[in-house]
């Protein structure tokens, strides 16, 4: 974390539905190589914040600047940013009708442009990144829960991001299968990948995360490094939150 | 006691229901219905003094001649029948799935025009369409019968075919267009690559019905003359009078053909369901 430009530079972000305040002023910088864990109660607005980072969701008011690009209503910036920004979601999303290599091969041949040999060479080194080499030929229905999950990683992964967003990529798995996606999460973490994460596997943050952000009613209600949040959140309804998900 | 009262009728009426159920009894009853039918169609036919001259019918389908089978009337008219509908129905196919595109576009005018498309169409008879077509639009941009058919069938069924497609679409899980965009797809790759192949299992089934509604649609162009199967049967009918014989056949005909379609695409689905 030499270089101190943020990569993602979020001002006074608003998105609203109707009158539902999604996100209510939400500012956020983030650095190259950081990770950050986004937690909060159900409809704080955490999915929320991540999907505009990709602009899944537009913003209805603020700025969002990702690796240099503002996002507006410019669909060429917008699918420059997308280039840039991986993200793996709860349902994994994986495209059933293609093999876990066509599913991985998609992106880079048809919008990195890349030969179907260079393609299919890139999907088995990030196959072998995700421990599924030999599943390549295998359609996602075919697959358990984690492997699919894991297959949606590399898949985010063969178009090079600069940037990984996870939306509650564990929430979807049976718990046997949980620890095999966080693995490769940790292992994705060593590898200096900015990463934002909205999860509850609070393990999880405490180890790779450098920033916990809380998140309530649309609004970030605390920033802190994990050691501080874990052991000393400053809001009280951090504190609640984290009572309720750590009791056990 | 009230018991006993209540399951003695009902054993009887299990007893009565198996009977039924048996092959060999439903065949009985098919065979009976169906005896019926024909004897009395036989009957009527004969009250009227109708002669019968079936000999007659194999010449109009193969034609034996001194160089071998040729074929007859009817089988060319069915040639040129199937070609109307394949030639139509690719058109369908095509303009179904602009009109679908634009009907789920954010483009305000091309949902609008798609609109306006389909309420014209689905409310105007295919009849007075076909009449549109030939004697307003043929003059006007130089169509022949033939053209002016394909163009009818063509934008009559494209109305259809666009609410299949549409629904086809509309029927893949909201996560593949999610998935697809954070890739940087674009909206037109998306479709290509993730959603339309997707979407074709969903949308075989009622594109077969479609289909066999196209060939028989067709039909209607015999109004105009367009030379295919009904128009080949009303010409022989007009020169023979073997309306009964004709007409029985051309059905036939009809429905020899929507049936292997229908066996075809079922077969066709088997592959589909298969690549889920």
């Amino acid at each position: 974390m030499t270089d101190l430009t943020p990569i993602i530079q979020m001002t006074d972000v608003s998105r609203i539905f109707g009158d539902f305040r999604a996100l209510d002023r939400v500012s956020l910088s983030v650095l190259p190589g950081e990770r950050v864990v986004v937690c909060g109660p159900s409809g704080s607005g955490k999915s929320t914040l991540i999907r505009c980072l990709n602009r899944l969701e537009s913003h209805d008011s603020g700025t969002i600047i990702v690796d240099g690009i503002e996002l507006g209503e410019d669909t060429r910036d917008i699918r420059a940013v997308r280039q840039e920004v991986g993200m793996v979601f709860q349902q994994f999303n994986l495209f059933p009708h293609l093999t876990v290599l066509e599913n991985l091969t998609l992106g880079p041949i048809r919008v990195r442009r890349m030969s179907r040999s260079a393609a299919e060479e890139l999907a088995r080194n990030y196959l072998d990144r995700v421990h599924i080499p030999e599943q390549a030929d295998k359609f996602p229905a075919q697959l358990s829960g984690g492997q699919q999950q894991r297959v949606a990683i590399a898949r985010s992964l063969c178009m090079e991001p600069r940037i990984m967003l996870f939306d509650e990529p564990t929430s979807a798995l049976d718990p046997e299968m949980i620890n095999e996606v966080l693995d490769v999460m940790v292992e994705l973490a060593g590898t200096g990948m900015t990463m934002i994460c909205v999860t509850h596997e609070m393990g999880f943050a405490r180890k790779v995360a450098h920033k916990m952000v809380f998140m309530e009613a649309g609004r970030i209600a605390e920033i802190a490094p994990p050691e501080a949040f874990f052991s000393n959140p400053s809001s009280a309804r951090a504190r609640l939150f984290l009572d309720q998900i750590l009791e056990h | 006691m009230p018991d006993t009262a209540r399951t003695m009728p009902l054993v009887r009426r299990l007893r009565w229901r198996r009977l039924f159920g048996t092959r060999a009894v439903s065949v009985l009853i098919y065979v009976l219905v169906m005896w019926l039918i024909v004897r009395a169609a036989l009957q009527g036919a004969a009250a009227m003094g109708y002669n019968w001259q079936w000999y007659r019918i194999p010449d109009y389908v193969l034609e034996r001649t001194d160089a071998g089978f040729q074929p007859g009337e009817l089988l060319v008219g069915l040639g040129a029948t199937l070609l109307l509908s394949a030639s139509a129905f690719a058109l369908a196919l095509t303009m179904g799935l602009v009109v679908a595109l634009l009907r789920l576009s954010d483009l305000v005018i091309g949902r609008a025009t798609a609109r306006v498309f389909l309420e014209i169409v689905r409310n105007v008879p295919l009849l007075v369409l076909l009449y549109v077509f030939y004697y307003v639009m043929g003059p006007i941009f130089g169509l022949n019968r033939y053209l002016a058919s394909i163009l009818c069938l063509g934008v009559y069924h494209a109305a259809l075919v666009s609410e299949i497609i549409r629904a086809g679409i509309n029927s893949v899980a909201r996560g593949q267009w999610e998935a697809a965009t954070s890739i940087g797809m674009t909206r037109t790759q998306i479709y290509r690559f993730v959603i339309l192949p997707q979407s074709v299992r969903f949308m075989l089934p009622p594109l077969t019905g479609e289909a066999v509604n196209m060939i028989k649609s067709s039909a209607i162009v015999s109004v105009i003359a367009v030379a295919e199967l009904t128009t080949a049967g009303r010409n022989i009918i007009s020169d023979t009078y073997l309306s009964f014989e004709i007409w029985f056949t051309v059905a036939a005909l009809y429905l020899a053909v929507t049936l292997c379609l229908s066996m075809l695409v079922a077969r066709l689905e088997d592959r589909f369901v298969l690549g889920s």
